[in-house]
This record gives C-alpha cells, structure tokens and sequence, in this order.
C-alpha cells in the first residue's frame, strides 16, 4: 500500500508539473466535448422536399400542407410527373419526393388504406435515413388526423404519444443533443485513458527510468495499479466534469442515478487502462504505442454504435462489437441517462465488462515483465 | 552460508539471436572490493551488468549475486543491490528531494529513515540551495552524484555503477572516485564500468572484455606486469590489437 503511495504521488506531482499534460487532460477534452456535441448531429435540416400529386384530392391537399408546414423540410413545390421530378432530384434541387397515386383518397375512403411512394436521394445514407424517419413521423400525424375524421371524438382521446414511432422514445424532442452528448463523453474518457496510461508507462520505458524501477524490489501488481490509479482517478474526474457540462450547456437529461453511472464507469475505465498497459507492455517507444492505440481506439469508436447504429453492420462486425468496451459504456451512458436503467437493466454489460477487467489486467500483468 | 565472493559467474552468456553479447564469463568478486569491468564499446559490459541485476535473463551459465541466483531469486538480488544505469535515471521533473523520497519509498524506507536519509545526503554533496530544485536544472556532475546516492540510499551490500563519470570533468570524476572510496570503505562491494583507464587505476581488480569475453583480469599492478607496460591504458589497447 505505502510502495503504491509513493507512486500515485511521483505521478501526480509529474502531471501537475507538466503544462502540456494538464492541456491534454483537462483542457482539450472539454473543447472536444463543446465542438463535437455541436458538429455531431445525426439532424438533417433544410431537406429540399418536393410532391407528385396525381389525385388532386381533398386528402392529397391535405397531406401537402403538413409537408409545407413541417420545419425539417423546405418545400420546393409540386410536379406534374415522376419525370420531371426525376430530372430535378437528378440535378440535385431536390432530395425528397412524395409521390400520391391517382385514386388515393378513394382506396383510403374504399378499402381504409392507401399507398404512397416516397423516393430519397441516399448519396448519404444516414441523411436519407433521417429524412426517411421525418417523412414517416408526418405521414403518421396524417394518419391520425385521418383517422380522427373516421372515428369522430372517440379515436381522439387516445394519447398522442401512443404513435409516436419508436426511434423518438425517450427523446421525444428529437434533440440530437440529448443523443449524442453522453456517447461523446464516453469517447473522451475512453481517450484520456487509454492514450495517456500507455504512453506514461513507454516514456518511462523510453527514458530508462522504467529500468530503474524493475531493479527495486517492486512488485508487479503495485506498480501496475501505482501506473493505472492515477489515470483511473483522471478519467472519472473528467467523468464527472463532462456530466456536469452535460447538464449545464446541453441540457441533457439525467433521469438514471448517477451512481450507476459512475459505477459501470470505474470498471469500465479498468477495462480502457488494462489495454493502455497491455499494449505499452508490447511497445518500446511511444510512437509504436500512439499508433497501436490509435488503431484500437479508431476501431473502438467506430464500431461502438455511436455513429453507425450496431444493428446496421454487417453480421460478423456485429460479432466483432462483443469484444468492444466502448460500445457496452455507449449503451450503458445512454440507458442510464436517458431511460433511467436501474442496476438490473445494465447488468448484463456490467458483468461482460466486469470478466473483460478481469481477463485484461490479468494480461497486462503477466506480459509486464521486470525480467527481459 | 557466508562466502568471501560477492559474485560468483560461471560461464555466464547472452545472445540475441545468433549474436553472442556476452559469451561465457566466468569471474568473481570479493567483498568489499572494487571491480573495474572494462571493455570497449559494445563489449557486452552493459548486458553483463544487466544479467547480474535481475534485469536481462542469462542465456546460459549461472551467477550468484549477494548469495542469490540471479535467474531464480531476482528479488532477492534486488533488495541487496544497488544500481546506477549507464544512462542517467533519474526523474527530471522531480526535484532531489523527492525523487530521493521517491526511491526511498519504493524501497521501503520509513518515512523517518527517508528524511534522515535526504538530510544527510543533501549535506554530503552540499545541496541545500539546490535540494528543492529540479534535477533537470542540475549540471550533468551533480546528478551523477546524486544518482549515486540515491542508488546507496538502501544501503545495498553491492553496488553496479555503469559508467558513472561517462561525460563529466576530470575534478567531478575525482570527486566522485572519492565517493566510491567512502563506500567502499563501509564495506559495500563497488562493480564499476568505465571507459576511463586513470580510473580503472584506482580499483583493486579489473576485467577486461573484448567481444563478449573477458581476456584479462587481474589487480592493475599485476596486469601491467603481465603486458609489460606502465599503464592500463597500454594494457587496454595492447589487448584490443591482439584481437584484432
Ligand atoms: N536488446 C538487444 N538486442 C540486440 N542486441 C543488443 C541488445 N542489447 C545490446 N545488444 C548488443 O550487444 C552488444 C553489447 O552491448 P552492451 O550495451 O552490453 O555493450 P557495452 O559494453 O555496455 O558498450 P558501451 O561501452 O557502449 O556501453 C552490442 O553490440 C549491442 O548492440
Ligand atoms: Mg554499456
């Protein structure tokens, strides 16, 4: 314990020291955190939308007013034909097209339903997505006006919420921003800790001193946790600043109980750090460890679910997120956050990551190696 | 069980790859002795020295250090040595103080023992403007010096000292020669390298390792008698030639 405090000490006293470092730390994830949560945004505004109404309708005219009412599209007006609306989506002055086939209104008042075609232009997949989910969202309000008419006063008592299609649940604002912010956090965290614990250790490696140290009678485990410790404290440090930056500036909701949070995040920086060590264990300088981290940290991020939702990739990346820590604090940060999970509901990512601790550092202790 | 030898190798060797580093020493070191380790560049006295430590696994032979065997008792080893890299190891970016605190806590000093430990080193090497400054700011003499100390601070039984005076002026050399007497005096036993020879004068025996392997080893005196010559540094370049 007292050989552990030595070293938290040293290594505090060094980072405090060191200018660059605490820009590092404390400084650069904070300006992440404000541009990123700014920047990423799955939105998508001003859509050029336009329509092809073919039946001339009541219904059809109704159905162009909310799309002219709707704020996420700016619409571009009415064609006559599919050609022409071809041409222009092909020039690009449009992304989104409504078809309404002739006799709309009648098969809806006939046989109570009725087709409608929509065509998006996917160059960016992810926007057409969207614009897909905003289409869908109106088309559904439409419905239930519709519906409303049918039935009279008693459909109307239904609460409205009951159809709001299931990707708004729980952002019922679709604020993006609500979305994003606890993911961006994790990337941050995820960052200071695996860059920073690796690189510590190889500099130490780099300079020598690491050779200094193995010739004292040191024990393995507590130099480790003395090297880990330090940035475990950095990382839920700078945990507890970003929530609260969360709260303040993006007005996130917190509806889970922050201890959780913090809970799952210790072990999960565990996780981070015993990777740092694993790989600075197999590096000798601290380019060969930045690369090597970048490479995991690239493949982490990526196929965390935070950008790309998990369930769009193909079935072996899928397989391949299972091995991937970032994604289970993404999940995590986001079920506690915003649906307020209780300890049951995140239980099944807390005990993965709990035996991916375990396993790890079980690693990074045995490839630690005081004896070349 | 007592014995005079404070190391004991036997046909000790290290390759990496096919490349033989060092190549079946066999030497011992009495208590209380200063050995000089000599050798030119890339001799292998650097990856003797790290065998010896617990450091670098031996590929072959086997050495006792301090009665223990560097290949199963490493820790053992450790907690009698005291090890001065070729390289300066010191933390930069700490002051004296507290890598003195540092080093001594890693080696489990109490905390009265550390502080009694600074005072008399800082007095020792007349520190007191500076003991508060970081090493980095020191001129490369005195952090030798302190790099010395601190390697001491355990008071080990036997010290490695991998070229200690590399790069220092001929007045902080003679100082520190005069703390490696000090020591000595005390009774720790004192493993030195060095590529000066007017140093290698003052030990009681010296090896002399050329490609791996050690090719003389005897007091100064007697070596200087054997090569008819009046220096060790003769000695030195009499037996580099004949290698060559
Ligand atoms: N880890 C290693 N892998 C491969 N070769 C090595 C390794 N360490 C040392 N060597 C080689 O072993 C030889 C002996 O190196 P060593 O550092 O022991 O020499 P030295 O006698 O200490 O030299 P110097 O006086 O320059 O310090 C050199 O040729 C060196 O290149
Ligand atoms: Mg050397």
């Amino acid at each position: 314990m007292r050989t552990i405090r030595f070293l938290l000490v040293k290594e505090f006293k060094q980072i405090f020291r060191n200018k660059a470092m605490l820009l590092i730390i404390f400084v650069l994830p904070l300006i992440q955190l404000l541009i990123l949560s700014n920047a990423a945004s799955y939105e998508v505004k001003n859509s050029k939308f336009a329509i092809v109404d073919l039946d001339h309708s009541s219904y059809s005219r109704a159905l162009i007013q909310k799309f002219e009412a709707s704020s996420q599209f700016d619409f571009m007006g009415l064609f006559s034909s599919e050609k022409i609306a071809k041409e222009q989506m092909q020039q690009g002055k449009i992304d989104v097209v409504l078809y309404i086939p002739v006799h709309f209104e009648r098969s809806f008042q006939k046989e109570k339903k009725g087709s409608l075609l929509t065509t998006i232009n996917a160059i960016n997949g992810s926007a057409a997505a969207v614009e897909n989910m905003y289409v869908n969202a109106i088309l559904k309000d439409f419905n239930k006006t519709i519906q409303v008419d049918f039935m009279g006063a008693e459909a109307s008592l239904q609460p409205k919420q009951l159809h709001i299609d299931t990707l708004f649940w729980f952002n019922p604002e679709l604020n993006y921003k609500t979305f994003m912010v606890p993911g961006i956090l994790v990337l941050l965290v995820t960052m200071v800790a695996l860059f920073l614990a690796g690189m510590n250790i190889v500099r130490e490696k780099e300079l020598g001193t690491l050779e200094q140290i193995n010739v004292t009678p040191i024990k393995k485990h507590q130099f480790i946790i003395g090297k880990l410790l330090p940035f475990w404290i950095i990382g839920m440090f700078e945990l507890a600043v970003g929530l609260v930056i969360a709260r303040l500036i993006f007005d996130v909701p917190m509806v889970g109980n922050f201890g959780l949070l913090f809970l799952f995040a210790s072990v999960y920086l565990l996780v981070i750090l015993g990777i740092g060590m694993f790989i600075s264990n197999f590096t000798d300088t601290q380019q060969q460890a930045m690369f090597l981290s970048w490479f995991f940290a690239v493949i982490f991020i990526l196929m965390s679910g935070l950008f790309t939702p998990i369930e769009s990739m193909p079935a072996w990346a899928q397989v391949l997120t299972e091995a991937n820590p970032v994604k289970y604090f993404v999940e995590v940060v986001r079920m506690v956050m915003l649906k307020g999970a209780s300890l049951l509901d995140i239980m099944p990512q807390l005990i993965k990551l709990s035996i991916y601790a375990l396993l790890i550092n079980t690693l990074a202790v045995w490839s630690y190696k005081k004896v070349n | 069980m007592e014995t005079k030898n404070a190391i004991l190798v036997k046909n000790l060797s290290k390759r990496f790859g096919d490349f033989t580093a060092v190549n079946a020493i066999t030497f011992e070191v009495k208590k209380g002795e200063i050995f000089g380790f000599l050798g030119a560049n890339g001799a292998g006295k650097t990856t003797a020295m790290k065998m010896l430590i617990g450091i670098s696994k031996p590929s072959e032979g086997t050495a006792t250090v301090a009665g223990f065997d560097v290949k199963t008792q490493s820790e053992a080893v450790k907690k009698s040595i005291g090890y001065m890299s070729q390289r300066f190891t010191l933390y930069d970016d700490l002051t004296i103080k507290e890598n003195i605190a540092f080093f001594g806590g890693i080696y489990g000093l109490s905390n009265e023992k550390i502080k009694e430990k600074t005072a008399l080193l800082i007095d020792e090497l007349g520190l007191h403007d500076k003991a508060s400054n970081l090493v980095r700011s020191l001129p490369l003499g005195w952090k030798q010096k302190v790099a010395f100390s601190v390697a001491l601070l355990h008071e080990p039984k036997i010290v490695f000292l991998d070229e200690p005076t590399g790069g220092v002026d001929p007045i902080t050399r003679r100082q520190f020669w005069e703390m490696i007497y000090r020591e000595a005096n005390k009774g720790t036993t004192i493993f030195v390298t060095t590529h000066y020879m007017d140093e290698a004068e003052y030990c009681d025996r010296v090896s002399i390792m050329v490609e791996g392997k050690i090719e003389a080893l005897d007091s100064p005196k007697k070596l200087k008698k054997q090569f008819k010559v009046d220096s060790m540094n003769e000695v030195f370049l009499k037996l580099a030639r004949n290698i060559e």
